[in-house]
């Protein structure tokens, strides 16, 4: 289980979590809306101790990551995979073996074994022959989906996923949709996914989480968030909703 | 607000750079601690030693050959004009040979690999940093140190006396071939004179040196690489900065290495 307690977070004075209280249930897909420039990148990355709280606590499995030393983190970072929001892949190095690094550096799998997976990943992600591109020959939408790959190509216990069908198209956010509630549902990892997609969120979430001003003002069930009474909640999902129609 | 006492504003003006610098090579430093410690950690990274070493070592061969054969030829143009003053063209040779293997073979060969690698290293980890591809080896549980900085700080440790070898020999010969193919000095003198004032210490110590500059040069990229921010623009200073410190910090510590060595 994850648990953000009382996370506040300036960067050269602009506060961007204040007082910030979520938990992430385990074994469930939780997506965090919120809106542009937020804090929801920020918030995820304190999630993965990418970036520490100013103060306030970050535990996993009751852990404290902040209190941890490098070494220890990297234990714990073991169990995490994670999708950046501009998909982060390794510019000096083709797509295969992009996919393989996590591979190649936390198990004993052979080079046969681990191709076969690297295949697989890229199939899934609704991607063919491009294991031997470099990432700078791909498209943008292309390359999230290997970020994609790489993400859940260890089958981590926690994925976090930074806005995994922005730019992509609506027949292809339908099937990374359904590629995350199955492999949440084959491998029972625990899912946080940020989404600007309204739709999207209350197909794949168990729960959601709304960022709004540095605070989770609210988390619960899809039903539940799509009626609640708060205004700012209800104007996020109505304009949302209304955009998404007008694509 | 108190109103702060002239002379301290002066003072705090005139020291914060100090500081700032102070500050730096301390990070420097830390950088240097943290990578040796990972040089013995497993999994140990033959292969990306390995690869540096390629690029840092095989990459710069051909730049290394022409700087070291016209500065050993250029070298031995001036002292033919210096010692036919007084007669004394027999000793170009030893001079040629003295000069190279302990000053200008390493430090020459240090700068050029400066601007050619140390320069890309910086280039390289600091577009990793500003793309998050370094927050992502971190997501992956690999410590960037470990598989980024530390292959390149040994490979430019163990290449730059290499090269310098290289270089030594190519500007020895390159002084051979003005002296005496052009200046028409005495073949058989001219070697005898090297082989009686060049000391095998003359050229070791020249090499000591040139690992040292390795060092700095990797250590300095490596640092301003992990250090970057700003984007591509950030880059781009990111990497001049690292060439202008390397080479600095390269000529001062030259003179000090020189200062305990011979
Ligand atoms: N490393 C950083 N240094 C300084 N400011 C930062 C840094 N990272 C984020 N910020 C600031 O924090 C705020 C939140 O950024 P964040 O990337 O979390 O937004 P977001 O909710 O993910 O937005 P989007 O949906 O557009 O991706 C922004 O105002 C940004 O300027
Ligand atoms: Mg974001």
């Amino acid at each position: 289980m994850i648990e953000l307690i009382k996370i506040c977070k300036s960067f050269k004075g602009q506060k961007v979590l204040d007082n910030l209280d979520l938990k992430i249930e385990p074994e469930k897909i939780t997506v965090i809306i919120g809106r542009s420039g937020g804090g929801k990148s920020v918030l995820l990355k304190h999630i993965i101790g990418l970036i520490k709280p100013d103060s306030g606590q970050v535990l996993v499995d009751g852990i404290d990551t902040a209190k941890l030393n490098d070494k220890e983190l990297n234990e714990t970072r073991k169990v995490f995979g994670m999708l950046f929001q501009d998909a982060a892949l390794f510019d000096s190095m083709t797509v295969g073996e992009n996919v393989a690094f996590p591979l190649k550096e936390h198990t004993k799998l052979s080079k046969k074994e681990i191709d076969k997976i690297v295949e697989e990943k890229l199939l899934e992600v609704g991607l063919k022959n491009v294991t031997h591109k470099m990432p700078s020959e791909l498209s943008g939408g292309m390359r999230k989906r290997v970020g994609l790959a790489r993400a859940i190509a260890l089958n981590p216990k926690i994925v976090l996923f930074d806005e995994p069908t922005t730019g992509l198209d609506p027949i292809m956010c339908e099937s990374i949709d359904k590629l995350i509630i199955n492999t949440q549902r084959s491998t029972r990892a625990t899912f946080v996914v940020i989404s600007h997609d309204i739709g999207s969120t209350f197909k794949i979430a168990h729960k959601v989480a709304m960022l709004y001003e540095g605070k989770i003002i609210k988390t619960g069930t899809p039903e539940e968030i799509r009626s609640s009474n708060n205004p700012v909640i209800k104007q996020f999902i109505n304009r949302e909703t209304a955009k998404a129609c007008q694509n | 607000m108190v109103k702060c006492n002239p002379m301290i504003r002066l003072l705090e003006l005139a020291g914060k750079p100090f500081i700032i610098a102070v500050e730096e090579a301390g990070r420097i430093m830390l950088l240097l601690m943290s990578a040796t410690i990972w040089m013995f950690r497993a999994p140990f990274r033959f292969q990306l030693i390995f690869k540096q070493m390629e690029f840092v070592g095989v990459n710069s061969i051909f730049v290394v050959l022409i700087t070291g054969a016209f500065t050993g030829m250029v070298f031995a143009l001036q002292s033919y004009h210096g010692f036919r003053l007084f007669g004394g063209e027999s000793l170009v040779g030893s001079t040629v040979a003295l000069g190279m293997t302990r000053e200008l073979g390493p430090v020459f060969t240090a700068l050029m690999v400066t601007g050619r690698v140390g320069s890309a290293m910086t280039a390289e980890i600091g577009t990793m940093k500003v793309t998050e591809q370094i927050d992502a080896l971190h997501t992956m549980s690999v410590n960037p140190i470990h598989y980024l900085v530390m292959p390149r700080i040994v490979a430019a440790i163990l290449m730059l006396p290499v090269l310098t070898v290289v270089s030594d020999f190519i500007g020895i010969l390159g002084g051979y071939f003005v002296g005496v193919e052009l200046l028409k000095i005495n073949s058989g003198i001219f070697v005898a004179k090297i082989v009686e004032y060049v000391e095998l210490e003359d050229i070791f110590n020249g090499l000591i040196k040139a690992a040292c500059f390795g060092l700095i040069l990797s250590l300095i990229g490596c640092y301003k690489g992990i250090n970057t921010a700003g984007g591509a623009e950030g880059v781009g200073k990111a990497t001049t900065q690292s060439v202008v410190l390397s080479s600095i910090t390269i000529f001062i510590s030259d003179y000090f290495l020189t200062s305990f060595m011979f």
